[in-house]
C-alpha cells in the first residue's frame, strides 16, 4: 500500500511533467496533430472490410498529394477509403473541432467549468430549430446546407440567448443559476421536439435520425457545406481568445481590461452558436464532447484561452474520431451513446469538485 | 488626471450621483470615504467608464470618457477588482498577465516585453515566492497583492481601488496601505481608493473626499474632512469612535 509519502511524491513529479507540459504549448500542439493523424489511419483503416494502415496511408498520399508509395491496392478499396471512410472520419473531426471549441468559449464567456453547448441547451435548440426545418417543405439548399441549418442556427441562438438572460437576472449562485435555467429551458425545447416530432407525419423518421446522429450518412457534399462554417467560425474565435481571457475575473474586470464586453458577448455567443448548430446538423445530438475536451485541456495548459482553443480543437477531433470508431466497433451504435457514457460520469465528478465559486 | 464636471448619474430612477465636481491630478492619492451605499462605488465606476452619466461629463486624461473605447480607458486607468470569483484554477503569472490584456498584440498574445511588464509587477509588489502557485491556494492578503499586481502590470498612470482592504487582518490593511503609498510616491502613479476604515484613510491619504447621499460633502485633508460634527452627521455616531485611530494622522 502505497503510503501518504509516497503519495505526495507521485503528486509532485506528476505536477512537474505538468508543469514542462505546460510551458511547451507547441509541443503539445505537435502530439495533438500526431494522434490525429493516427486516429485518421485508424478510423479509415477499420470497417467491415479491413484495410491496412500502410495501404490507407498510401491511398491517401496519392489522392491528397498525389506520392506514389509504391503499393498497390484495388479500385474497390480506393472507393471504400476515399469516398466512404474519410468523408466519415473527416467529418467526425471537424465535429469534434466544433463541439470543443463551442464549449470552451461557453465555459470561458459565462465563467462556468460545467457550460457546454448542451448543458446550456443550446444543442436541443439546434434540435428544435432543424427539426422544424425538416417539416418545412422548402427546400433551398447550397452543398446541402439550406433551410434545415438555418433553423438549427436560429434555434440554438435563440435557446443560448434566453438560458443567458434567466441565469443572470436570477437570484441563485451563478453556476446553479445557470445549470437549472439551462435545465428549464432544456426540458421546454424537448417538449417542443417531442410536438414537432408528433405532428411530423411522414417526416418523424427522417427527424428521428436525424436526432440520433451519428456520421453513417457523411459525404464529401455535406463535409462541403458544413466544414467552413465550423472549422471559419472556430478560426474567428480563436482570433479573439485574448477577449475571452479578459473574461476570467467577470464581466466588470473585462471591461476594465480594455474588452468591449457587449461587443464580444455577442460575438462570441453567436460565433459559439453557428458552430454548435453546424456540428448539430452534421452529427445530430452527441453530448458532452465540448465539456469533457476542454477541461482536459485546462488541467494541462492552464486558463489561458490562446492555448486552451486551438489544443481542445486537435484533442476533440482525435478524440470524435475515436469515439465514432468504438461506436462502428459496437456494431454501428449512435455515437451519441459513447460519448455520453464517457462525458456524464465525467460531469458528475466534476460536478462535485466544483465550488460554486472560487474568491480571488 | 481625472475631472468630473456636473456629473449626475443613476442606477434606473435612483440617483447614485448628485452633481459630483472634482479633479484629481496627477500623482494624487485619494481616499473615497463615506457610509454604506453613499455612492462611493459609483464614484469609481463613473471614473473607470462603466456606469455612464445620466448628465456631465467625465474627463480623463483631457478626454471624456464617452469618447474613448474601452481598449483606450485601459491604458489609462486600471482597476483592483473586489474579491472576483475565479472559474477555473490559474496560476499567479496568469492572473497578473490579464492585466496586459489592454497592450498585448490580439492575434499573437503576449510578447516578450508583456511577460517582462508582467515580471516586474510580481517583483514590484513582492510576490516573486509565490509565481507559480494556484491563486486559489493563497491568503485573502496574498491574493489581494495578485490583484494589486495585475493592476500594476496594465501600466496605467492611473490605479483605482475599491475597498482594498476589506477582508484583510490589521496587518495585510497596513502592508497594502504601505504598498499603495510607495507606488504613489516612488513611481507617481495617481492612487484613488475607496475606503471603509477612516483610520487608516486619514493616516495614509493625504486627501479624502467623503461622499453622502451621491453628493460631495467635503473634500480636503483628512484633519478637516474628519471633523467631529462632520462624521457625527454623516455617520450618525460618536465621533469618540473614530478619533480614537485619527490621531495617527497627526503622526
Amino acid at each position: 500500500m502505497a503510503t501518504r509519502a509516497e503519495a505526495g511524491r507521485i503528486r509532485l513529479a506528476t505536477a512537474g511533467r505538468l508543469d514542462r507540459a505546460r510551458s511547451r504549448p507547441g509541443l503539445l500542439f505537435g502530439v495533438g496533430l500526431a494522434a490525429l493523424v493516427v486516429t485518421l489511419v485508424l478510423g479509415v483503416g477499420f470497417g467491415t472490410v479491413a484495410i491496412a494502415p500502410g495501404d490507407t496511408l498510401a491511398i491517401l498520399a496519392h489522392r491528397l498529394l498525389g506520392l506514389d508509395l509504391g503499393s498497390h491496392w484495388s479500385v474497390a478499396t480506393e472507393t471504400i477509403v476515399f469516398e466512404l471512410r474519410l468523408p466519415r472520419v473527416l467529418s467526425a473531426m471537424v465535429v469534434g473541432v466544433g463541439l470543443s471549441v463551442a464549449g470552451a468559449t461557453f465555459q470561458g464567456l459565462l465563467r462556468n467549468p460545467l457550460a457546454d453547448p448542451y448543458v446550456l441547451g443550446t444543442a436541443s435548440g439546434a434540435a428544435l430549430g432543424a427539426a422544424i426545418g425538416i417539416l418545412i417543405p422548402i427546400r433551398i439548399a447550397l452543398f446541402e446546407f439550406g433551410i434545415v441549418q438555418v433553423f438549427a442556427f436560429a434555434g440554438a441562438l435563440l435557446a443560448v440567448g434566453v438560458v443567458y438572460r434567466l441565469s443572470r437576472t436570477s437570484s441563485l449562485a451563478p453556476l446553479t443559476g445557470l445549470l437549472l435555467t439551462g435545465y428549464a429551458v432544456g426540458s421546454l425545447l424537448a417538449a417542443g421536439l417531442a410536438l414537432t416530432m408528433y405532428v411530423s407525419g411522414s417526416n418523424l423518421r427522417q427527424i428521428f435520425f436525424f436526432l440520433l446522429g451519428g456520421f453513417d450518412g457523411s459525404s464529401w457534399l455535406q463535409l462541403a457545406g458544413t466544414a467552413p462554417l465550423i472549422l471559419g467560425g472556430s478560426l474567428l474565435i480563436m482570433l479573439r481568445a485574448g477577449a475571452l481571457n479578459g473574461f476570467l475575473l467577470g464581466e466588470e474586470t473585462a471591461s476594465n481590461l480594455g474588452v468591449d464586453v457587449r461587443r464580444e458577448r455577442v460575438i462570441l455567443l453567436g460565433l459559439g452558436s453557428l458552430v454548435t448548430a453546424a456540428a448539430v446538423s452534421v452529427a445530430g445530438l452527441v453530448g458532452f464532447v465540448g465539456l469533457v475536451v476542454p477541461h482536459l485541456v485546462r488541467l494541462v495548459v492552464g486558463p489561458n484561452a490562446r492555448r486552451v482553443l486551438p489544443l481542445s480543437a486537435v484533442l476533440g477531433a482525435s478524440l470524435m474520431v475515436a469515439a465514432d470508431l468504438v461506436a462502428r466497433m459496437l456494431g454501428e451504435i449512435p455515437v451519441g451513446v459513447v460519448t455520453a457514457v464517457i462525458g456524464a460520469p465525467f460531469f458528475l465528478i466534476l460536478l462535485r469538485q466544483t465550488r460554486s465559486a472560487y474568491e480571488l | 488626471m481625472i475631472e468630473f464636471e456636473g456629473v449626475w448619474a443613476a442606477y434606473r430612477a435612483r440617483d447614485v450621483l448628485v452633481d459630483i465636481n472634482l479633479r484629481i491630478d496627477p500623482g494624487e492619492r485619494v481616499a473615497i470615504i463615506g457610509p454604506n451605499g453613499a455612492g462611493k462605488s459609483s464614484l469609481l465606476r463613473a471614473m473607470n467608464g462603466t456606469l455612464r452619466p445620466r448628465v456631465g461629463t467625465v474627463r480623463l486624461g483631457g478626454d471624456a470618457l464617452a469618447r474613448l473605447d474601452r481598449q483606450a480607458i485601459a491604458r489609462r486607468l486600471s482597476v483592483v477588482p473586489q474579491a472576483p470569483a475565479l472559474p477555473f484554477a490559474a496560476r499567479v503569472e496568469e492572473v497578473v498577465g490579464l492585466g496586459r490584456l489592454p497592450h498585448e498584440d490580439p492575434f499573437r498574445g503576449q510578447r516578450a516585453a508583456d511577460r517582462a511588464a508582467v515580471s516586474a509587477a510580481i517583483e514590484r509588489v513582492g510576490i516573486g515566492a509565490l509565481a507559480g502557485r494556484d491563486v486559489r491556494e493563497l491568503s485573502l492578503g496574498e491574493r489581494q497583492l495578485v490583484l494589486i499586481a495585475m493592476a500594476l502590470a496594465q501600466a496605467a498612470p492611473v490605479t483605482v481601488l475599491d475597498e482594498p482592504t476589506v477582508h484583510l487582518d490589521l496587518r495585510h490593511q497596513v502592508e497594502t496601505m504601505a504598498l499603495l503609498v510607495d507606488l504613489n510616491e516612488r513611481d507617481g502613479t495617481t492612487v484613488v481608493a475607496v475606503l471603509h476604515d477612516l483610520g487608516l484613510a486619514g493616516h495614509f491619504f493625504p486627501r479624502l473626499i467623503l461622499i453622502d447621499k451621491g453628493a460631495v460633502v467635503a473634500d480636503g485633508p483628512p484633519d478637516d474632512v474628519l471633523a467631529d460634527e462632520r462624521i457625527q452627521l454623516v455617520y450618525g455616531v460618536d465621533p469618540a469612535f473614530v478619533r480614537r485611530s485619527v490621531p495617527l494622522a497627526a503622526v
